[in-house]
């Protein structure tokens, strides 16, 4: 029997080398594209015939679109509105993955590969240093400074502000990536006990029903997460403290 | 002491971090319902914090837990 981290196994689809890179189209590409792919169709189709009285689908895509604006007006107020396109394609692109890899025997998370995940937390810290240097220029390592400190403190608190700036696209990575490793082997483990306990595994089969429910939690509350950090980590960029 | 069986060890104490998590967990959806209790009209406007207080407390506890991983299978 397979253990329970071989779903994340990543296997090779269709093999191509540049020079000495490997970049293979696997199957985490795959899902990639896929989940890309049902964006657009969700998305695109469902606002095809944009009607004044939505149906249930338009209804669905203007719920995620006002959502999302309402989580960025609220977290990072108005003049962050130039960046929704950037966190709307953000969280969608996550919560669908996270949806996608919940089919089973089908699904393949790629939001369970940290380098998958780290290179999103990367180009989020990366874009929202830049946005902040740009806009406030050297003032911006006032950020590193929080108000009414007292001197005799500036020692301690500056390296720990620049420590705990350092550690976001970290903690922003490994929060996603250990969330769905976690879950995903969860399931596989109660998976191998109901086979293990025969006729008994009907207990942790329903206990797998009702884990499979919190997974769904976790992957549309993992997105939010995403979005609504990135969202508070754009205001500190923008408006400093 | 042999490797192996340190480093099941150490996997197993990596877990303790799930500690906190349980007491983070616990305490913000046990403030959240007495919260909800005093002041039931306001309660859904800050379901929203609670959940994120949830995601945040329950991924400190998954740091752990990737610790024992890194442990285990390196």
């Amino acid at each position: 029997m397979a253990g329970p981290l071989a779903q994340f196994e990543i296997k090779t689809i269709i093999p191509l080398n540049i020079g000495e890179y490997d970049i293979s189209f696997t199957n985490s590409a795959f899902f990639m594209a896929l989940t890309v792919l049902a964006v657009m169709f969700f998305m695109i189709v469902g606002m095809r015939k944009a009607a004044l009285v939505p149906g249930r689908w338009q209804l669905s895509v203007e719920l995620c679109y006002e959502f999302i604006a309402n989580m960025l007006h609220d977290a990072a107020g108005r003049d962050a509105r130039k960046y929704f396109p950037f966190i709307f394609a953000l969280f969608m692109f996550i919560l669908f993955a996270n949806l996608i890899g919940l089919f089973p025997y089908f699904g393949f998370t790629f939001t369970s590969h940290i380098a998958v995940t780290f290179a999103m937390a990367a180009f989020v810290f990366i874009g929202v240093t830049l946005i902040g240097l740009f806009k406030h220029g050297f003032k911006f390592f006032s950020l590193f400074l929080p108000e009414g400190t007292p001197w005799w403190l500036l020692w301690l608190i500056i390296p720990i502000e620049v420590i705990s700036y350092l550690s976001r696209p970290i903690s922003l990575s490994v929060r996603l990536f250990a969330n769905m490793v976690a879950g995903h082997t969860m399931l596989k483990v109660f998976g191998g006990f109901v086979v293990a306990l025969g006729i008994y595994g009907i207990a942790p089969f329903l206990f797998i029903i009702a884990l499979t429910g919190l997974e769904l939690l976790v992957a549309c509350l993992q997105a939010y997460v995403f979005a609504i950090l990135t969202c508070m980590y754009l205001n500190d960029a923008l408006h400093l403290h | 002491m042999e490797v192996e069986a340190a480093k099941m060890i150490g996997a197993g104490l990596a877990c303790t971090a799930l500690i906190g998590a349980g007491i983070g967990i616990g305490n913000i959806f046990g403030s959240y319902i007495s919260a909800a209790i005093r002041n039931p009209s306001a309660a859904p406007q800050f379901f929203g914090h609670a959940m994120l207080g949830f995601a945040l407390a329950e991924a400190t506890g998954l740091f752990g837990l990737v610790i024992a991983f890194i442990i285990l299978f390196t």
